[in-house]
């Protein structure tokens, strides 16, 4: 054998891309099955979405805040200030408020999925539903992939209008910027080229956290540190695949000309 | 019909990776007795119960069922059988996210229409924690249980469908003794209330005593001896002498 296909053999990390390739072939192949959870599903969209509201909240205010306060000196210096408005907000809205969205999802949901369904591994309580006649990948992963898939765009959503808020604080720290006048700046300059793109990616932030979260936590190992080590390593893989993801979107939406 | 075995085990071997755990098991099952596989700590029993029940899926051999070879059977006659056979885990597997209540209608929503469970679910809830002596926790959530009463608990939730088979793993580890002493106890009356076979997997003599009609030793993969409590605690084996020093 040589020296390259013993690699891809024994590699670990590839070992570990191929489970996870089909560990979503599973979730399209189950979620095609008949009998759907709803009222499971409908129980995580409150969990992973209500449950995350205020740090959501939290963190897209200070972004849109900080942003603006830091981007006034340079156009200050180029005499661009009346700008302000329109170069923080596209920013936002395109890359900063959906991506860092998506970071702090990955934190707080993949880590909570990953410990969750990790502790339920070990303690067999995921054995346990298989012999109750439940089939635990469609109550515990489809339900909440499927939650985290829908609810990220409306956290994204909601990121972004409080960014933009804060945003609007930001410019009358130092400048004066009417209320009208900054909103008019705002949607003035945001097409349906800035937003769509940015709303169809956060899609796929929530579809990968979910992914990530669940696959971690349901082949978790053994013993309380292999939960733990479900929970770490799900955001460390989820915050990756946010980023690989957020590349392939910039390409995509380049290629077609949407920038 | 009357006299085949509950469950019958052929020539069953399971490995994982080189790790051969069971080899060439086999063993019966009669309807009504209460049998207990004694075994050191990772000799295979847990493995063998959950090949029974099918979370584990043997290499090869044949597992009967209430008449039924579980390998190879659709999910379906799956989920129907195991309706019938009642699961106690090692770790109890209660939904810590979910109450008493909770937790035992929690088998009954596949098995039983929505009008079932809204006419019936409550008393058959009821009986199971009468059963088991604990009625009064119907609300309480998992975590404000001690371990005694979560045994109790998760036993209450394998008998709601009321199984004819029973598998009980390590139901007394873990407790004190008079508290292991209770669940035995417990074992037993609802083996007759209920007229159910039962395996049961234990190392604690007292559970043996109390429980068991019938001990089989699985040393080595193997089904080492077979006989009843009394006879093996005379045993000159040292392999089965070391268990009952
Ligand atoms: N899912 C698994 N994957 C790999 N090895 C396992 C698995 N389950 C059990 N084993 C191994 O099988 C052996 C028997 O385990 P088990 O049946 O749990 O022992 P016990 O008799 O204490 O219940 C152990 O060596 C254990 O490491
Ligand atoms: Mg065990």
């Amino acid at each position: 054998m040589n020296p390259l296909s013993t690699y891809i053999k024994e590699s670990p990390f590839l070992k570990e891309i191929g489970e996870i390739a089909l560990f979503t072939k599973r979730f399209f192949k189950e979620i095609a099955k008949p009998k759907q959870e709803y009222a499971e599903f409908l129980n995580q969209c409150f969990w992973i979405g209500y449950k995350s509201l205020i740090l959501v909240g939290v963190t897209g205010f200070i972004m849109g805040l900080v942003l603006t306060i830091q981007s006034r000196p340079t156009l200050v210096e180029f005499g661009a200030e009346s700008m302000l408005p329109s170069m923080v907000s596209v920013s936002l809205i395109r890359e900063i408020a959906p991506v860092i969205t998506a970071l702090i999802c990955a934190g707080k949901i993949g880590s909570g999925i990953g410990a969750e369904l990790g502790s339920m591994r070990v303690t067999e309580q995921i054995d346990a539903m298989e012999v109750s006649g439940t089939n635990p990948f469609k109550y515990l992963v489809v339900t909440r992939v499927m939650a985290a898939t829908l609810m990220l765009p409306v956290l994204s959503s909601l990121a972004n209008a409080i960014s933009l808020y804060g945003g609007y604080l930001g410019a009358n720290i130092r400048g004066n910027v009417s209320w009208n006048l900054y909103w008019f700046q705002v949607f003035n300059v945001l097409n349906y080229g800035d937003v769509l793109p940015s709303l169809i990616k956060t899609f796929f932030f929530g579809f990968a956290i979910g992914i990530i979260g669940c696959y971690k936590g349901y082949y978790s190992q053994k013993g309380t540190e292999g939960v733990g080590r479900s929970a770490t390593t799900a955001v460390i893989v989820a915050s990756l695949l946010v980023f690989i993801i957020d590349l392939i979107a910039v390409q995509i939406t380049d290629l077609l000309g949407l920038t | 019909m009357e006299n085949e075995p509950i469950i019958e085990v052929r020539q069953v071997n399971k490995s994982f990776g080189k790790n051969h755990v069971l080899r060439d098991f086999s063993m019966d099952v009669n309807q009504g007795e209460n049998l207990v596989i004694l075994g050191k700590s990772g000799s295979g029993k847990s493995v063998l119960i959950k090949c029974i029940i099918r979370l584990i899926d043997a290499d090869s051999g044949s597992i009967k069922v209430l008449g039924n070879e579980i390998n190879g059977l659709d999910q379906e006659p799956l989920d129907d059988l195991r309706s019938k056979i009642g699961f106690l885990f090692q770790s109890n597997a209660l939904y810590d996210s979910m109450t008493v209540r909770q937790n035992l209608e929690f088998p009954l929503r596949i098995h039983w229409t929505k009008e079932e469970r809204l006419k019936n679910g409550y008393s058959a809830v009821m009986e199971a924690l009468t059963d088991v002596g604990l009625a009064h926790t119907i609300d309480m959530m998992p975590s404000e249980l001690s371990g005694g009463m979560r045994k109790r608990i998760a036993l209450a939730r394998a008998l709601i469908l009321r199984p004819k088979v029973i598998l009980y793993d390590e139901p007394t580890t873990g407790l004190d003794p008079v508290t292991g002493r209770e669940i035995s106890e417990l074992m037993v009356s609802v083996q007759k209330k209920y007229n159910a076979t039962s395996v049961i997997i234990s190392h604690d003599m007292n559970c043996i005593r109390i429980t068991s009609n019938r001990v089989i030793m699985l040393i080595e993969g193997r089904n080492y001896a077979d006989d009843t409590f009394e006879n093996l605690k005379k045993s000159n084996d040292p392999k089965i002498k070391e268990f009952f020093t």
